[in-house]
């Protein structure tokens, strides 16, 4: 038996504890947002978050995160009430296959909790782990930078784009 | 008695004018910048191979930076020094620097202005490099794009911020003077040395100092500290598991990592990066001498490595169970987190250097400390932009500091045979925190190797 917290619920699941976070959330938890990439913690599709920080959580096994807050794309708000992050992302239409969508919003959640005020150059560092293989980087980048101004209640208007600053 | 006192105090002043006189550098007269075209080509080529060898952007760029422009901060046990710019800018550089001045801190670690440089500037090895070669490293640096950066100010304590303080370290620690040949050695051991003790300055990260900074004269390549990483051993006491041969340091130093020993990592990874440039022959020289410094692995070493090879030309895809490994035992534990979240990369069937190192045949993980491991594990291996190269994700988000340390003492026990390092918890926390500081590179050091610094620019 294992115990997680999920979103702000918890679950007494009956899986081994060395099955991969991934894998519990999309099967056992019909939590879909995730996604399975490259299973090796290169792509970021699988990102979440585990007290405040991004995993991956194809490599995470359950057995680390017992007791520990996981959140998802889905504890980020609902279809009829979409939170800040994927306000933006609707907004901007940042996903274009949408694969990755999921896990850059997770890694930009996490980047936004720890630190509301972060600069383009910081989201651009930040989001580094996480591919995007149809090229819709630059409306990423517009849609976490919004993100950010909508958390800090500047609700008018789209920003400029995320300049070419920082290391790509 | 009086006299005896008046004798004292005349000692005391013949000493300490004598210091001045030691201390005291001339300036050396400033010159125009001289133009691109009164240099060599060729000489600047070749100073361009030089200045990898002596590894100059990796302290005097800082990343994302423009490249020799300075102001990287280098941390030290005193304190922390900023970089200096060695583009050649008028103001801010080396513009104005004549070629003997240039040869005079190379030499003795002295401004053109006659300020005594801190030995961060390892010139305790660069005084061994020949006349030549420093003409070619001028040519180089001369001709390089100026940059205007002012660098910080040093950040150390009275009286270590006094320039002439240093004098007395270098009358206690800094021996002056050009490489000798050993007749003894081949020529190509010799071109080894000459590499590795001056310009390679290896010694810089793999000799331990003492509690003044200096490199220990009995430990020569006995193993450092370098950026928060272990420089391991390079002399008889090499942590590697199957001993080092010329063959497989020369692959190492020449593509970043070789199938018996992993991949470069921490600041070395940046060294190999940067060898890239090297003819085949100065690596092979570099191969001969330090393999040389290591010496015949012992019998017990020797047989050791053979069992290791027998035991993965059987490998069964099993992983090995230490006996301490009882349930609900940390190595148990260990063993548990390593098959769930490591052996798929590190027990799989993807090759080296991007499957992971089987940890059988890890130095990080045969080495006295668990520092390298525990870099390792919370930050990975970041990798290249831009192109392949290895890549380990960083695990700090996943594993708590107990969850560290029962993975290390598995990873001990079962792969090195020696026992769990007592201090994996402690370190981890400090350094998960960031009270032990350590820089993190990319797996295969492209960030700052010369063909890439100053992409951005």
């Amino acid at each position: 038996m294992v115990k997680l917290n999920v979103n702000g619920t918890s679950h007494d699941l009956d899986v081994d504890p060395a099955t991969p976070l991934l894998y519990v959330l999309r099967n056992d938890l019909k939590l879909n947002g995730a996604k399975f990439g490259c299973g090796l913690g290169q792509c970021g599709a699988c990102t979440v978050m585990v007290d405040g920080k991004p995993v991956f959580s194809c490599l995470t096994p359950t057995m680390l995160v017992e007791g520990r807050e996981i959140k998802t794309v889905e504890g980020l708000g609902t279809i009829d009430d979409p939170g800040p992050m994927q306000k933006a992302f609707i907004e901007q239409q940042a996903a274009q296959c949408g694969y990755c969508i999921a896990g850059m919003m997770m890694r930009a959640q996490a980047l936004l909790e720890a630190k509301p005020d972060a600069a383009d150059a910081d989201i651009r560092q930040a989001l580094e782990p996480n591919l995007c293989r149809c090229g819709t980087h630059m409306r990423i980048l517009r849609a976490v930078a919004r993100a950010r101004d909508l958390m800090q209640g500047k609700s008018a208007g789209i920003t400029a784009p995320a300049a070419a600053t920082g290391r790509g | 008695m009086k006299r005896f006192w008046i004798g004292v105090l005349i000692l005391i002043v013949v000493c300490l004018a004598g210091f001045a006189a030691y201390a005291w550098k001339p300036a050396i007269d400033p010159i125009e910048p001289p133009q691109r075209a009164s240099f060599d080509q060729a000489l600047i080529e070749k100073g361009a191979v030089l200045a990898s060898v002596g590894n100059c952007t990796a302290c005097h760029t800082k990343p994302g930076g423009k490249s020799f422009a300075g102001g990287l901060a280098v941390p030290t046990p005193f304190g922390t020094i900023y970089s200096t710019n060695i583009t050649p800018d008028p103001k801010t550089g080396i513009g104005r620097w004549s070629e003997a001045a240039f040869s005079r801190a190379m030499r003795e670690g002295v401004e053109r202005d006659g300020d005594h440089l801190y030995p961060a500037f390892p010139f305790d090895h660069f005084t061994l490099v020949s006349d030549e070669d420093n003409k070619a490293l001028y040519a180089y640096l001369m001709t390089r794009r100026p940059v205007e950066n002012r660098r910080p100010a040093n950040d150390l304590p009275f009286p270590l911020n006094l320039r002439f303080v240093l004098a007395g370290w270098k009358l206690l620690f800094f021996h002056k003077g050009a490489y000798r040949e050993d007749a003894a050695q081949s020529a190509e051991w010799n071109r080894g040395a000459y590499l590795v003790e001056g310009l390679g300055h290896c010694g810089a990260c793999h000799t331990p100092r003492n509690a003044l900074g200096a490199e220990r004269k009995g430990a020569h390549l006995a193993g450092g500290e370098a950026e928060g990483w272990d420089a391991f051993a390079l002399n008889a006491s090499s942590a590697a598991p199957i001993p080092w041969t010329h063959d497989s340091l020369f692959a190492y130093l020449r593509q970043g990592w070789h199938a018996d020993h992993g991949v470069a990592n921490g600041p070395m990874a940046e060294v190999t990066g940067n060898l890239g440039r090297l003819s085949d022959s100065d690596i092979s020289a570099i191969a001969t001498y330090l393999v040389s410094r290591m010496g015949e692995p012992t019998p017990e070493r020797a047989a050791a490595a053979e069992d290791i090879r027998k035991k993965l030309s059987l490998d069964q895809g099993g992983t090995p169970i230490p006996a301490s490994a009882t349930a609900g035992s940390p190595t148990s534990r260990g063993g548990a987190i390593y098959q769930a979240a490591c052996a798929t990369c590190h027990d799989g069937s993807r090759p080296q250097p991007f499957g992971g190192i089987d940890f059988h045949l890890s130095s990080t993980i045969a080495a006295r400390d668990p520092q390298n491991a525990i870099n390792v594990v919370l930050f990975g291996l970041p990798a290249a932009s831009g192109r392949e190269s290895p890549i380990m994700p960083g695990f700090a988000a996943m594993l708590t500091d107990d969850q560290v340390a029962d993975l290390l003492g598995y990873l001990r026990e079962a792969y090195a045979r020696k026992p769990a390092w007592a201090d994996a918890k402690a370190k981890t926390a400090d350094t998960r925190s960031g009270k032990y500081r350590v820089s993190v590179r990319p797996s295969d050091g492209i960030e700052r190797s010369p063909d890439n610094v100053g992409a951005k620019d």
